[in-house]
């Protein structure tokens, strides 16, 4: 871990020209966080580090981050990172639709939020293409870019303790699906019966990281 | 073979060496807390180091078998018999057919680990025998009355092992990708004092109470990767030490990483107990 010093953040980018794009930042003796701009990038950086077959046991994207662990030689790592730039991945990520009865218990106050009616909430959240842009909170829960922050919304003050499986809801400007009954403070616009989580599937997660995701009226 | 479980105690779960590589889709690794005593224990018996076995908390154990078997008992000092007889801890014991394995409760630690020649043979779930307790991805929780079905043993048990125990010390500590969000001093000032630890601690974290670390940043840290021995502090100050079942991402900063080789005593130590830092 001598080569890379924390007091020092490595700027991968000298080989590459602009140094804005990537910071990696020491995270234990095993494991490195590579900072980038948004979860756009945060997307790129994971498919481009998974596509070149990076040496870690985990590669996990979060909102403007991409936490590499079960690293070998940081070294290796960051020369390959450096071939990245946020534009070197554009493959989109295969389409999940994904049906919802809007009658959630927090759609009005989301309405009056948005200077609009129940209609127009269902027709703006029918209107966008998603994004998984990472896991988190429990099994299967994606955090689902694209809203745009004009249309953030901020989480409920005192978090239900009880909401079900199924439930689609907002929290600042992500989306998310509950993959199981659990406490949750986001605001909830309504319901799937989509299994989001699925341990027997090949693939358990339906909303893996990449994922585009478009919902439908039920 | 199967191994009837008559009581389960506090907590006892299956463990193996968890379920990597799906920290990605939000599932947790689990695995041993103390995992020197878990690959000690495999050894023992004979088992290969990725064998499932119990993780059993705070002891209250018993278990019987249908065939006669090679077991160890590691980890937390707690005293075991079969059949009433009292056995050891670290080494190979022959549990007989229909004889009752009993663990008591720990005089210190918290946390043994039972392994059966042969391995548990539970279903694995996701590539992995290792049951998470955060989200309960992994084999059921070990409850009064579970059977658990044992594989074929590999070969007879280690006749010897005389590993070095790993000796209890202060927890060597990096510096956190997040260090920056405190104080100058506050991986310092960490290493000044002693921690106790929390009640509320458990797999998924060591709650630690003593002196807050000062952060200089207010602002939201938006979600990002955790790893193992991670050194959270979340907006009451009180430092978290993330252990095998911690949640994938996190959005509150880490302020330092506790060395891998030293987690294990995060996984023996009681509440009340005092804990240190050092650099390392």
């Amino acid at each position: 871990m001598a080569h890379l010093s924390v007091n020092s953040v490595v700027q991968v980018s000298r080989h590459t020209g602009p140094v804005e794009h990537l910071q990696l930042r020491p995270f234990g003796p095993t494991a490195v966080l590579a900072e980038v701009a948004d979860s756009a990038a945060a997307r790129s950086l994971a498919a481009y580090a998974r596509a070149a077959r990076v040496s870690a046991d985990e590669v996990v994207p979060g909102a403007r981050t991409v936490l590499f662990d079960g690293v070998a030689d940081p070294a290796v790592l960051a020369e390959l990172l450096a071939g990245w730039t946020p534009d070197a991945i554009t493959e989109r990520g295969a389409l999940v639709e994904v049906p919802v009865v809007y009658d959630g218990p927090d759609i009005e106050d989301v309405a009056s939020r948005w200077g609009t009616d129940v209609a127009g909430v269902v027709a703006r959240h029918t209107t966008i293409e998603f994004v998984s842009a990472f896991c988190g909170f429990a099994p299967g829960f994606a955090y689902l870019a694209g809203l745009g922050e004009e249309h953030a919304v901020p989480r409920l003050a005192s978090p239900r303790t009880k909401v079900p499986a199924g439930s689609v809801g907002l929290a600042g400007s992500w989306c998310g699906v509950y993959p199981s009954e659990s406490p949750g403070g986001w605001r909830l616009l309504g319901r799937t019966d989509v299994r989001l989580w699925d341990p027997d599937r090949s693939d358990p997660a339906l909303l893996a990281p990449g994922t585009r995701v478009r919902f439908v009226p039920a | 073979m199967t191994l009837w479980v008559e009581e389960a105690g506090a907590l006892t779960t299956v463990q193996d060496r968890g379920r990597a590589g799906l920290a990605h889709l939000g599932v947790p690794r689990a695995g041993p807390l103390d995992r020197p005593a878990a690959e000690l224990a495999n050894r023992l018996v004979g088992n290969r180091p990725d064998a499932a076995l119990l993780e059993v908390t705070w002891g209250g154990l018993e278990l019987r078998t249908d065939a006669g078997a090679w077991v160890a008992v590691t980890g937390a000092t707690v005293a075991v018999d079969v059949d009433g007889v009292g056995r050891g801890c670290g080494r190979a014991e022959w549990l007989p057919a229909g004889g009752r394995l009993r663990l008591r409760t720990p005089s210190s630690g918290v946390r043994s680990y039972v392994a059966v020649a042969g391995g548990l043979d539970v279903a694995p779930v996701l590539g992995s025998r290792a049951t998470d307790t955060l989200a309960w991805v992994g084999p059921p929780r070990v409850m009064d009355g579970a059977t658990l079905p044992v594989g074929t043993p590999a070969g007879p048990p280690a006749a010897l092992d005389t590993p070095r125990p790993p000796t209890p010390g202060p927890l060597r500590i990096s510096p956190g990708p997040r260090a920056d969000w405190f104080a100058a001093d506050a991986v310092a000032r960490l290493c000044a004092a002693p921690y106790a630890v929390g009640e509320a601690s458990n797999r998924v974290g060591l709650r630690l109470e003593g002196e807050r670390p000062v952060r200089v940043r207010d602002d939201e840290l938006p979600s990002e990767g955790m790893v193992l021995g991670a050194v959270q502090v979340p907006p009451d100050g009180q430092p978290v030490v993330l252990l095998a079942d911690h949640p994938p991402t996190g959005g509150y900063p880490v302020l330092a990483v506790v060395h891998p080789d030293d987690l294990w005593q995060c996984g023996q130590a009681r509440p009340g107990e005092e804990l240190r830092f050092v650099r390392g």
